[in-house]
């Protein structure tokens, strides 16, 4: 019964889904009702993950199921992430006429997977919360089904999705034939390298999470799924995943398999290498912004993945402060997306921000700060992310990796750069209306100063992080 | 010394901004007042500063040194007697610059000064950083606001020049932030005054010698990747160009002091060869094409290239005149180059051309300016009498000591140097006025004149009398060529000269 208090928050998000569900159905145009209630019970499940003992590593359900700080931490992240979707997308899914019931509960759905593939400690159990995660994330992607882009996205992902899941089971089931168990821990114990079948079994199981993550080469569906999901699914997309399957790749690699690092090391830094170059070159040629953002997120991850190919706590700790100032400076660039909204339309390519900062220049300065950070240039948080990512690198000496990487940052910086020439160097055109919702500001505000005060406490995030030690 | 003066100096310049951007008002006076107001206070405080500052010892002053990125990076800034001139030079010319504005900024002024106020803060930021991560971050920071002030502000090819500038710089200094987490690693530590206790060892400082070196030789700009200067010179506003020129040039060539000569001696020495090398190839050429050149702006961002080549030359002689001569002709090329561009930004808000053949024949209709202009010209041909010579003299003083042919090719510089100022003076000021709008102009309007004659007079003061600056980097500069021949001594006996 003690051990049931630790998984409070799964058990609590449960039950929230089972009642939103049934509030929907029998009280009507209570869409509104539902998605405010959706983000309060997001809120109280991340209190709840809070209250569980911090510094501490507890294993529940015959070892499968694991608390420890970095399953809280990422949990947090997971949620502060959905529930800022979820607040401020509200205006945006009323003109886009998809203001429905089911969103906030495919949304809190999706969450309660991630929840349970972060905490996996069992190849079973992580499949589970994979597959729950990722019906929710088909059918929000297709949410808008009167548009053909948004139906062809969410049929592009499930068809794209399916295989990889098909691969990474099949991972599965090679792990499980050569090591005899699916418990991370006990094939961490009973591990023989000399055996091919198990390296065979981890690359499908990276191949399928890199696919979760639109590692390179297996990106082909972000562009097309990000251009075609609503926006606000985009920014579900952009961020929240990647967190999960981030978590997932971090233990997955570090507990059953840290011994074969000599294996997996170098297909990690050749995801990390291929990403970051294909993510900042693809992007140049981009007009579209959310197609841009999928580039840029492709781009990211290698970055997060650089992190991780390390093989210390240090550089396991680095991905986890990229990829959490990544989420805050998403938040930010889909905040100002949904701002540039006219008579009831959204627009979302490039030219649209021709010449903003004449009319808007407290959104342009805020796009300014935020596309800066992107690009990793100081003082600004994303120079940090970049900074203890490579310091990590370097550490072990890698460092064809780091000149790479930081090359990479050069290109990116172009299409950066390109925008904002747009924003403050072209002729201005149209206003946008500003009736702005108070959480859309609330949010655009808080990722803007985070990111630009964040020089003067830039230890405070990376102390939290320090806590998480899986080696 | 408990009082925080060196982050003061920082601070000071964006509070004013901050101050400007909750301002109402877009594009009254009040907001020039503001940023006016700050940026003398901060002069103010710098000619203190020195005023406080103790000449007669090496070691780095009104230290400040706090907690920053936990058990790794402090956040250290102090002063010896070479940031010391660079800090009071950004905050003479900043004021400069704000007035300046008067004629040349028709937009969005309000965005402008914040520019300017931002980039002042960044630019002290860079000469009093004591950590190499603290000096890197101030370093790139640079880029942001410059990268906007020439792209909203700038010419016709504005958005061409902007890119050239931000990705040139970039691409350079991304290695330097390899090499500076790379010296974490290797000593354990980024806080320059320990770094240089320690010492790098030798097998690394080749490598690491090389990626600070492709920064700021960007930054400078050597030959031969000089080419974003002219472009950015041109395209840039006149007091865009005049930081630009004055300062930004500036923080490669501390950067050469600081970093590359004290933290590597041992790949100084070895590659001294080739930086003596690029640096005349850069005086040569430069003074070259400056010759040539029928824009005005284009043809002192030349010259620049040619003044910076003598001060990298001057820098890696490793002499006592070398090393003196090179930082009295960056403050001098400072001043010089600054009110270079002036100069041109005058002529240029009255006929909206930098081409010199729209002009000839000025002396007639710009009496005052012309005076001023062949001052300006002259010193920066290096006349005795201006700070010019004395920056020239002693780092061809120094080269003569090192390497007689080199200090032979470098002096033909100086003659070209001549050659092309006084073409560029005589097409200008002299001959006969054909251009019958020019008839129409107006001299000098006393905001002009003010900020000129505050050029002129530490020009020719430092002239006359360059004492004071020497006097400020003796100590420093021989302590540094001490401890590099003992750095040399002790890691890399086979390289000794």
């Amino acid at each position: 019964m003690n051990n049931l208090n630790l998984i409070s928050p799964e058990i609590f998000i449960s039950l929230s889904i089972m009642f939103l569900l049934i509030l929907g159905v029998f009280k009507k145009n209570s869409s509104s009702l539902i998605h405010n209630l959706s983000i309060g019970l997001l809120l109280i499940t991340g209190i709840l993950i809070l209250k569980n003992p911090f510094n501490s590593t507890t294993t529940l359900f015959g070892n499968s199921y694991v608390i420890d700080n970095l399953s809280s931490l990422m949990k947090i992240l997971t949620i502060v992430g959905g529930a800022f979707v979820l607040s401020i997308s509200t205006k945006y899914l009323k003109i886009s006429q998809i203001f429905l019931i089911e969103y906030p509960i495919l949304i809190l759905c999706s969450i309660l997977g991630m929840m349970v593939m972060i905490s996996s400690n069992d190849l079973m159990v992580f499949y589970i919360g994979l597959e729950l995660q990722s019906l929710a994330l088909y059918v929000l992607a297709s949410f808008n089904r009167d548009q053909l882009k948004s139906s062809e996205s969410g049929l592009k992902y499930f068809v794209l999705s399916a295989l990889s899941s098909g691969l990474l089971l099949y991972g599965c089931s090679l792990i499980y034939g050569f090591s005899g168990s699916t418990n991370f821990n006990i094939i961490g114990n009973s591990i023989d390298s000399t055996h091919y079948g198990l390296t065979f079994g981890i690359v499908f199981i990276l191949v399928g999470l890199a696919f979760k993550i639109s590692a390179v080469p297996f990106h082909m569906w972000a562009p097309d799924v990000y251009e075609g999901s609503p926006t606000s699914v985009t920014l579900f997309f952009a961020v929240v995943p990647k967190v999960a399957a981030l978590t997932v790749f971090i233990r997955f690699l570090y507990v059953p398999f840290f011994n074969m690092i000599d294996q997996w090391q170098p297909i990690i830094i050749f995801l990390s290498i291929a990403s970051m170059i294909f993510g900042a070159v693809a992007a140049i040629g981009q007009s579209n912004l959310k197609r841009l953002v999928a580039y840029s997120s492709i781009g990211h991850i290698g970055y997060a993945l650089a992190g991780l190919s390390v093989g210390t706590n240090e550089g396991i700790q680095s991905s986890i402060v990229y990829i959490s100032i990544y989420m805050v400076m998403n938040l930010g660039l889909f905040s100002c997306l949904f701002m540039m909204k006219r008579n009831d339309q959204y627009f979302e390519t490039i030219d649209d921000l021709s010449g903003l900062s004449k009319n808007h220049p407290v959104l342009s300065l805020s796009l300014l700060v935020i596309l800066f950070s992107l690009a990793g240039i100081p003082p600004l948080a994303g120079f940090f992310a970049k900074f203890y990512v490579f310091k990590s690198v370097i550490e072990q000496s890698m460092y064809f990796l780091a000149i790479v990487g930081l090359l990479s940052t050069v290109i990116a910086a172009f299409y950066y750069l390109r925008i904002i020439k747009v924003i403050y160097f072209d002729k201005e055109s149209e206003k946008y209306d500003t009736d702005h919702s108070v959480w859309l500001k609330i949010s655009l505000a808080f990722s803007t100063l985070l990111i630009l005060l964040y020089f003067i406490f830039p230890s405070k995030l990376v102390e939290i992080v320090s806590s998480i030690n899986i080696i | 010394m408990n009082f925080p003066i060196l982050s003061s100096l920082i601070l000071l310049p964006t509070i004013g901004a901050l101050f400007l951007l909750f301002s109402k008002d877009k594009n009254s006076n009040t907001g020039k007042y503001v940023a006016l107001f700050t940026s003398f206070v901060n002069f103010l405080i710098s000619i203190y500063l020195w005023y406080l500052f103790d000449p007669s010892t090496s070691t780095f002053q009104f230290v400040e040194n706090r907690e920053w990125l936990k058990g790794f990076v402090n956040y250290k800034v102090g002063i010896d007697g070479i940031s010391i001139l660079f800090i009071i030079l950004t905050t003479l010319i900043t004021p400069l610059c704000i007035i300046s504005v008067n004629n040349t900024i028709k937009v969005r002024l309000r965005d402008f000064l914040i520019a300017i106020l931002v980039m002042e803060s960044l630019m002290v930021g860079v000469f009093c950083s004591l950590d190499l991560v603290v000096f890197y971050l101030f370093f790139e920071a640079g880029l942001i606001p410059m990268f906007l002030i020439i792209g909203i502000w700038g010419g016709e090819k504005r958005v061409y020049s902007a890119f050239k500038f931000f990705l040139y710089t970039l691409l350079g200094s991304v290695l330097m932030l390899v090499a500076i987490i790379s010296i974490y690693w290797i000593a354990g530590t980024t806080d320059i005054v320990q770094l240089y206790e320690l010492g790098i060892d030798t097998k690394y400082q080749n490598l690491l010698w090389f990626a600070f070196f492709s920064s700021f030789a960007v930054k400078t700009p050597m030959w031969p990747v000089h080419t974003w200067l002219p472009d950015a010179h041109v395209e840039a506003p006149t007091a865009g160009s005049v930081l630009l020129a004055a300062i930004l040039l500036k923080m490669a060539g501390y950067g050469f002091i600081r970093f590359s000569l004290g933290l590597f001696p041992v790949a100084s020495e070895l590659f001294t060869p080739l930086v003596y090398a690029l640096s005349l190839i850069a005086i040569i050429y430069a003074s070259l094409v400056a010759l040539m050149q029928e824009d005005m702006k284009k043809l002192i961002a030349y010259s620049s290239v040619a003044h910076m080549g003598f001060v990298t030359l001057g820098i890696f002689t490793i002499t006592q005149q070398g090393i003196e001569g090179s930082i009295i002709q960056m403050i001098s090329h400072g001043l010089v180059s600054a009110a270079l561009f002036l100069c041109v930004g005058v002529v240029y808000d009255r006929m909206h051309s930098r081409l010199i053949k729209t002009y000839g024949g000025l002396v007639s209709v710009m009496p005052k300016y012309s005076i001023l202009f062949m001052l300006f010209t002259l010193a920066a041909l290096g006349l005795p009498g201006t700070s010019g010579f004395v920056g020239e003299f002693l780092i061809l003083m120094g080269a003569f000591k090192d390497n007689f042919l080199v200090a032979v090719i470098a002096s033909f510089g100086v003659i070209f140097g001549a050659a092309y100022m006084l073409w560029l003076y005589r097409r200008v000021i002299f001959g006969n006025l054909v251009n019958k709008d020019l008839l129409k102009i107006p001299d000098l309007d006393n905001s002009e004149k003010f900020i000129l004659w505050s050029l002129a007079i530490p020009i020719l003061f430092f002239g006359f009398y360059p004492e004071p600056l020497i006097n400020t980097i003796e100590v420093s500069v021989y302590n540094l060529i001490e401890m590099y021949n003992f750095n040399l001594n002790m890691f890399g006996p086979e390289v000794q000269k």
